[in-house]
């Protein structure tokens, strides 16, 4: 069970002043905000688990759900990658450095760190998937000498999509196996084309069953790596995916963010396969 | 607590027991009659009670009628149920102000309502234990219920009839009144009986000339009672319920009763434990101070399920779908309870008479292959 803040736990709507104080443009749309709180320059004000979220909140526009994709381990604030997508991540986008907004969190259940020690890891992301799985693969990188192989498949649209590319190399060095793919090639990309499932399925893997794999990305990406890693032997109790629906208040009190049982918000977002499947091909669930 | 044996009052001391509440700063609330039907409201004097009336209700139908007697609270249930008083459908979250530094947030004030309510029927003590459960049983707790629910007074009514849309003896919810509740009372012809169930009860009540119950009056209590026991028809299977409609989601029958429905909303808004809301932000033009409101939302409206542009359930079939697996299905998982207690009020409420018991036979007849 995730720890909740006990402040949150009594007031789920608490919500922070947090100054923009860096902004680096990844690609096409889509930043990384540093957000430190008004109230503290304390470290253990931005203290989560690698895939939690925080609720990003635009006075006068609304709120919306958005993962931290920094490093636990070097809490100097929220760091957050934001899409634009509409209404509240347009707005967010024109905010400038020095800038504040509402800032509520941590919520959610984070990846099943405990679980993957000893295991061959695999991670695998889609587009903009990477940005809540980035805190996991840190913490990868910083503990690697306690997991088996890790392999980090990471696929895109377009090379331009490819998310934090001057991380790779040091990944890389690591000790980490990064694969990269691509929907269409564009001038200068000689590496792999196709979907993330075509890597997962050739990823040599020894010992399937001390395999798990971890999953962020668009759902229908998603479910074609939960088939494609159970093809391969993988059991469904050790594949993770963090799932996304519309959320209001993150706490489950709102009702809107239901998948079968499941209340996304505190449930999830990261949940395992195997309470998922029943529902996750259900049409329009 | 319990052994207080039970009282009896004649009816004009409701008004004292209404009295005395309002003198200790409760805001009484109770049944009366608006628009032809009997909604709560609140009360000042007995007055105020639909009396001599009862409401004939029947798949989406609902229509007051006279009484052949004076019966203060000859009826079952209406359109209203409390939550409006526990979970208001617009409720102030946050408040945003806009400082030279930036903007500021400031949790809403609690108000600080006292809220009596009389006239709780048994399904309706159930459909609080449930909502309960939802607000303040998880690990996130809801802090404007649970301050208007811990300064709550409740006075139960048994039925002594029931809708033909009632099912509570199904639910296991009603129609007695056993427990949740500071005082129940059973009306009958000279005055009420009156079951204590609370210490604050018990002090209430010292505003009522009481006189000992006699075996008389503890004899026609009882059979008024039975009475509405032996009015329910309507019934619905529960032992196989959570598991029968989640191996049925892609069941024919969703989308024959989506073919019917009209994604109204009648049947959430209703429901005494549909708890489903959004957030709106309220803007105050003058004073650049936004407030964040939560209104009270439903599962039926399309933009409930926004993503990335289109709704997860683009149809009225898989929105019913999800309403009625959510109620009667995963609402165990999550709450540990049926999110349905019987009331009927979907029924009645359904422009074109959808009745989910009728739903959930339909769906145990024929099961998917
Ligand atoms: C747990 C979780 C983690 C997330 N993490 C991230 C993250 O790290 N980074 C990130 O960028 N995103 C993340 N998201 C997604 C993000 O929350 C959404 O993209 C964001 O809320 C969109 O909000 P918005 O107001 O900008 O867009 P919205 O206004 O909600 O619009 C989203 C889309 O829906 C359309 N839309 C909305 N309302 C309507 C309507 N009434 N009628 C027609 N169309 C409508 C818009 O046009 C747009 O295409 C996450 C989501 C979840 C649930
Ligand atoms: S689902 Fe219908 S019968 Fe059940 S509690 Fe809600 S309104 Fe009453
Ligand atoms: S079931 Fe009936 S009341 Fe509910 S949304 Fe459909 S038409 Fe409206």
């Amino acid at each position: 069970m995730t720890w909740i803040p006990p402040a949150l736990a009594v007031n789920p709507w608490l919500t922070h002043t947090a100054r923009i104080a860096d902004i680096v443009s990844e690609c096409d749309g889509i930043a990384t905000y540093r957000l430190c709180l008004d109230t503290s320059d304390n470290a253990s004000a931005y203290v989560f688990e690698p895939g939690q979220f925080n609720m990003l909140y635009v006075p006068g526009v609304g709120e919306s759900a958005i993962s931290m994709s920094g490093d636990a381990h070097e809490p100097d604030g929220w760091i957050h990658t934001v899409r634009v997508a509409g209404n509240v991540t347009r707005s967010l986008a024109q905010l400038e450095c020095g800038q504040t907004l509402g800032v509520r969190g941590p919520f959610g259940t984070g990846w099943p760190i405990p679980q993957l020690v000893g295991k061959n890891v695999v991670v695998v992301a889609g587009g903009l998937g990477l940005a809540p799985l980035r805190p996991l693969v840190y913490h990868l990188v910083r503990h690697r000498s306690q997991f088996q192989n890790v392999s980090l498949i990471v696929g895109a649209r377009t090379a331009a999509g490819l998310l934090y590319p001057t991380e790779y190399a040091n990944w890389t060095q690591a000790g980490i196996d990064v694969q990269l793919t691509v929907d269409r090639a564009t001038a200068g990309w000689n590496g792999n084309i196709g979907v993330v499932t075509a890597l997962l399925d050739r990823l040599k893997l020894n010992q399937i069953e001390r395999a798990s794999v971890v999953t962020c990305g668009p759902e229908v990406m998603m479910k074609y790596v939960g088939m494609s890693a159970m093809q391969r032997g993988i059991p469904a109790e050790q594949i993770w995916v963090s799932m996304e629906r519309n959320m209001q208040c993150a706490a489950g009190l709102c009702g809107h963010c239901q998948l079968g049982p499941a209340f996304i918000c505190k449930d999830g977002p990261v949940l395992r396969y195997d309470r998922l499947q029943p529902y996750l091909f259900v049409e329009s669930l | 607590m319990t052994d207080r044996a039970a009282q009896f009052f004649r009816k004009a001391e409701l008004q004292a027991l209404i009295d005395e509440l309002r003198r200790r700063d409760y805001n009484v609330v109770g049944p009366s009659i608006d628009q032809e039907a009997i909604v709560y409201t609140e009360l000042t004097s007995v007055e105020q009670l639909p009396r001599g009336w009862t409401d004939e209700q029947a798949p989406g139908s609902y229509r007051l009628v006279r009484r052949d007697d004076d019966a203060w609270f000859g009826y079952v249930v209406g359109p209203h149920s409390w939550k409006k008083y526990l979970f208001p459908p617009r409720t102030k979250l946050l408040t945003v102000q806009k400082t030279e530094q930036g903007w500021s947030f400031l949790p809403a004030v609690l108000e600080n309502t006292k809220t009596a309510m009389l006239g709780v029927r048994a399904c309706e003590l159930a459909a609080i234990a449930v909502q309960d459960r939802v607000f303040l049983g998880g690990p996130y707790k809801d802090r404007d219920y649970e301050s208007r629910r811990k300064s709550l007074f409740l006075i139960a009514v048994n039925c002594t009839q029931a809708a033909s849309t009632c099912f509570c003896t199904s639910m296991n919810t009603g129609p007695r009144c056993k427990s949740g509740f500071d005082l129940a009372l059973t009306e009958i012809e000279s005055g009420f009986l009156c079951e204590i169930g609370s210490d604050a009860g018990w002090d209430v009540l010292s505003a009522c000339e009481l006189q000992t119950a006699t075996a008389e009056d503890l004899n026609e209590a009882e059979s008024q009672r039975q009475r509405a026991v032996e009015m329910i028809e309507r019934q619905m299977r529960t032992d196989d319920l959570p598991q029968l409609l989640l191996d049925n989601l892609n069941h024919p029958n969703w989308k024959a009763v989506g073919e019917r429905c009209l994604s109204c909303t009648n049947c959430t808004m209703v429901c005494p434990t549909c708890f489903c809301s959004s957030v709106s932000e309220v803007r105050d033009l003058t004073t650049d101070q936004i407030d964040r409101e939560r209104t009270w939302d439903s599962c039926f409206n399309p933009e409930f399920s926004y993503l990335g542009g289109t709704p997860v359930r683009n149809d009225t079939s898989a929105r019913y779908r999800q309403w009625l697996t959510h109620k009667l299905g995963s609402w165990h998982e999550q709450f540990g309870t049926s999110g349905c207690v019987g009331c009927g009020r979907c029924i009645t409420w359904c422009p074109v008479g959808i009745d989910l018991t009728a739903e959930v036979a339909a769906m145990r007849e024929a099961p998917a292959p």
